[in-house]
């Protein structure tokens, strides 16, 4: 019951997140149109951090109890999690291409997100390779420990590699004064990406516990 | 020493072991006896700690074994398939390493005099590759003599060993009880496992069918039911 | 000495001596090394200037392809005979299991690391002796940041089906940091700069070892129940 009111809500968010960013949100002046990528862009790596945040909460949550709802919690977040940083990632490739003139550049946000990417294939991959249930959790609990710990470190190296061999000629995808509408619309989008994260969530641990009940 | 009730140890929907309960008390022996794949390494690791029970309760020498493993650790000690042996290490040198692990004195003269006592001391210099399945078992069991356990899990001890091998070793098992040690000896081998049994028990598709005094059982008696209720699972009812 | 180090400088001892007298890993690890060179070599063609200018980044690259073999195989040695076994029931803290697991892979590394820059400097007639002491301290940190990940994750892999590709899918990206650091900082090094010109990214390979450390030595037990 709860799961569908929040499913209904989370449309309802996106729908009003698709009108604000195409309908009410002005056409940014120097990028034009293509800026309004930005409200995708943003939300899906806010939202993918949080993802990573909660793996890391699941992940100690499980080690510490050993309760099988931890793990289902460190899972339910990383699919989604990866789910959003390929979506960062791709939303960043196709809003490079116009403003860049090409698909991809090692630029610092765009390389930090796609490393976590990596990290968190890994981890999905290293899930895959255990079947039972115990001796996967804690597996991945530690890798996910050890991911979230190394989100900053991951985010400083990068940036201070891009800012070694290219000083910051490149804008990120952010223009640095926004105006109000702008960031509005971001809001809206963000919550919306959110409220679908948490819809996510809930379904993929209800359908993680039915497993666990049912196959094992 | 152990108190075992209701374990259960499910891995997907099927049942490696079913509702077993056990009661071994201080010093007693405990024959496991049950044909291969019905749950005796499964339940020796358990106890052991190695493995957590589905469900169930189970207290090893005074302690929760789920809850407080660390407890159970200091006062139990295991051999496995596996001798946990070196290959590339001396015999000499196995002990030391599982001494200082286990927090044991280690002190060269205490190594060599359990090594003798195992009847390895002319190989003391040796590296186990060279061993024998024999002696790498007889150089796990110095290991256990350097220990403190109070309980010592032993998983199909007997296999491999001739005829002198088997008894050197009921002896020594003997000789570990007598001393005030509890044991369980894992087997599928009903001649060599009676021996140092107090009491016998058989575990057939994940369950214990029969729990006895051995004393009760005449031999002839233990390997009628044995043979019924184990050696044909399905057919023990 | 207390319990717990001695536990520690046991397995440290422990693997010292089997790999002494088995050579399984280490014989094998310089000879990749030197591969490793030929294809370098091959791969950039016979420009000195390209060799010079890709240096610190081919030693990296030396380094972590020869530690993803080195720290995949530390636990395997464990797997015969059940010690796993054993050592999941040693009493006590684990972590101590851990940190001589590491101490072997550091020294295990150094090795390599040496025999990689003694190649180095004859095959490609570089003299790296002005700069020896700036690049122990890279060394020493970016190992150290490398080996605590392998450590930890070579354990965590050790007894899984597709280790040995699992393995590197696992540490390459989260060594990346170490890997940035480690080559921006030799580059400095190499180009004859003082070290402080590097000390940022010092700093950051230290705190980076000390946040793999601390996970390493927290969540190892966990890891060791196998």
């Amino acid at each position: 019951m709860a799961a569908r009111a929040l499913g209904w809500l989370t449309v309802l968010a996106l729908i009003a997140g698709l009108g604000a960013a195409f309908g009410w949100a002005p056409r940014e002046a120097v990028q034009g149109n293509v800026q309004r990528i930005m409200y995708l862009h943003v939300p899906a790596v806010l939202t993918a951090y949080l993802a990573f945040a909660l793996v890391f909460v699941g992940s100690v949550g499980y080690l510490l109890t050993r309760r099988a709802g931890w793990d289902r919690l460190a899972l339910a977040a990383a699919e989604p999690g990866v789910l959003f940083t390929g979506i960062t990632i791709a939303s960043g490739s196709i809003w490079g291409k116009p403003t860049w003139g090409t698909w991809w550049t090692w630029d610092a946000r765009l390389t930090s997100t796609a490393v976590l990417f990596l990290v968190y294939v890994g981890y999905l991959l290293l899930r895959g390779m255990v079947d039972e249930p115990d001796r996967r959790a804690r597996a991945a609990a530690v890798v996910g420990i050890l991911g979230a710990a190394n989100i900053p470190i991951v985010h400083f190296s990068v940036k201070w590699w891009r800012a070694l061999h290219q000083p910051s000629t490149i804008l990120g995808p952010e223009p640095s004064p926004i105006a109000a509408p702008i960031a509005a619309a971001l809001l809206i989008n963000w919550i919306a990406f959110t409220l679908l994260f948490a819809y996510l969530l809930a379904k993929r641990m209800e359908i993680a516990q039915l497993e666990d009940t049912h196959a094992g | 020493m152990v108190q075992a009730e209701h374990l259960r140890k499910t891995y997907g929907r099927t049942a490696v072991l079913d509702d077993v309960s056990l009661d071994l008390g201080a010093g007693e022996g405990l024959t496991l006896l049950g044909p291969n794949g019905t749950g005796k390494t499964t339940l020796l690791r358990i106890v052991a700690t190695l493995l957590r029970p589905t469900s169930g309760l189970l207290r090893v020498a005074g302690a929760d074994a789920v809850k407080e493993p660390e407890a159970v650790r200091g006062a139990i000690d295991m051999v496995g398939h596996g001798s946990w042996v070196y290959e590339d290490l001396t015999a000499l040198e196995n002990l030391r390493f599982w001494a200082v692990m286990g927090g044991h004195d280690a002190g060269e003269a205490r190594l060599r005099a359990a090594l003798e006592e195992v009847e390895l001391d002319a190989s003391a210099d040796q590296r186990a590759r060279t061993f024998s399945a024999g002696m790498k078992r007889r150089l796990a069991l110095a290991r256990v003599l350097l220990g403190r356990a109070r309980l010592l899990l032993l998983d199909e001890p007997f296999t491999g060993l001739d005829r002198a091998g088997r008894k050197w070793l009921g002896e020594f098992l003997l000789s570990f009880k007598a001393r005030g040690g509890a044991l369980v000896v894992a087997t599928h081998s009903f001649d060599a496992g009676v021996g140092v049994a107090d009491r016998v028990a058989i575990l057939a598709g994940g369950r214990i069918v029969l729990d006895r005094p051995a004393a009760d059982l005449g031999l002839e008696d233990l390997r009628r039911v044995y043979d019924e209720l184990a050696m044909g699972p399905g057919t023990a009812s | 000495m207390s319990v717990y180090v001695r536990r520690a400088w046991m397995v440290v001892w422990k693997d010292v001596l089997a790999e002494r007298r088995s050579k399984e890993s280490l014989n094998a690890l310089v000879f990749f090394s030197l591969l490793l060179l030929f294809v370098f070599q091959f791969a950039l063609g016979p420009e000195r200037a390209r060799v010079e200018a890709a240096l610190p980044g081919l030693l990296w690259l030396g380094f972590i392809l020869s530690g993803l073999l080195a720290f995949g195989r530390a636990f395997l040695i464990e797997r015969e005979n059940d010690c796993w076994e054993g050592l999941v029931l040693t009493p006590g803290d684990k972590s101590a299991i851990y940190l001589g697991k590491l101490a072997g892979n550091v020294l295990v590394m150094i090795v390599v690391e040496v025999v990689l820059l003694v190649l180095f400097a004859v095959f490609f007639a570089i003299d790296f002796t002005p700069f020896l002491l700036g690049l122990a301290a890279v060394l020493a940190l970016g190992t150290l940041g490398l080996a605590s990940v392998g450590t930890l994750f070579g354990a965590v892999t050790a007894q899984m089906r597709a280790r040995e590709l699992l393995f590197p899918v696992l540490l390459l990206p989260a060594v990346v940091p170490v890997l940035l650091a480690s080559v921006s900082a030799t580059q400095t090094v190499l180009a004859g700069e003082p070290l402080a010109e590097a000390a940022a990214w010092l700093k950051l390979l230290a705190a980076a070892d000390l946040v793999y450390l601390v996970v390493g030595v927290l969540t190892f037990e966990f890891v060791l129940e196998g």
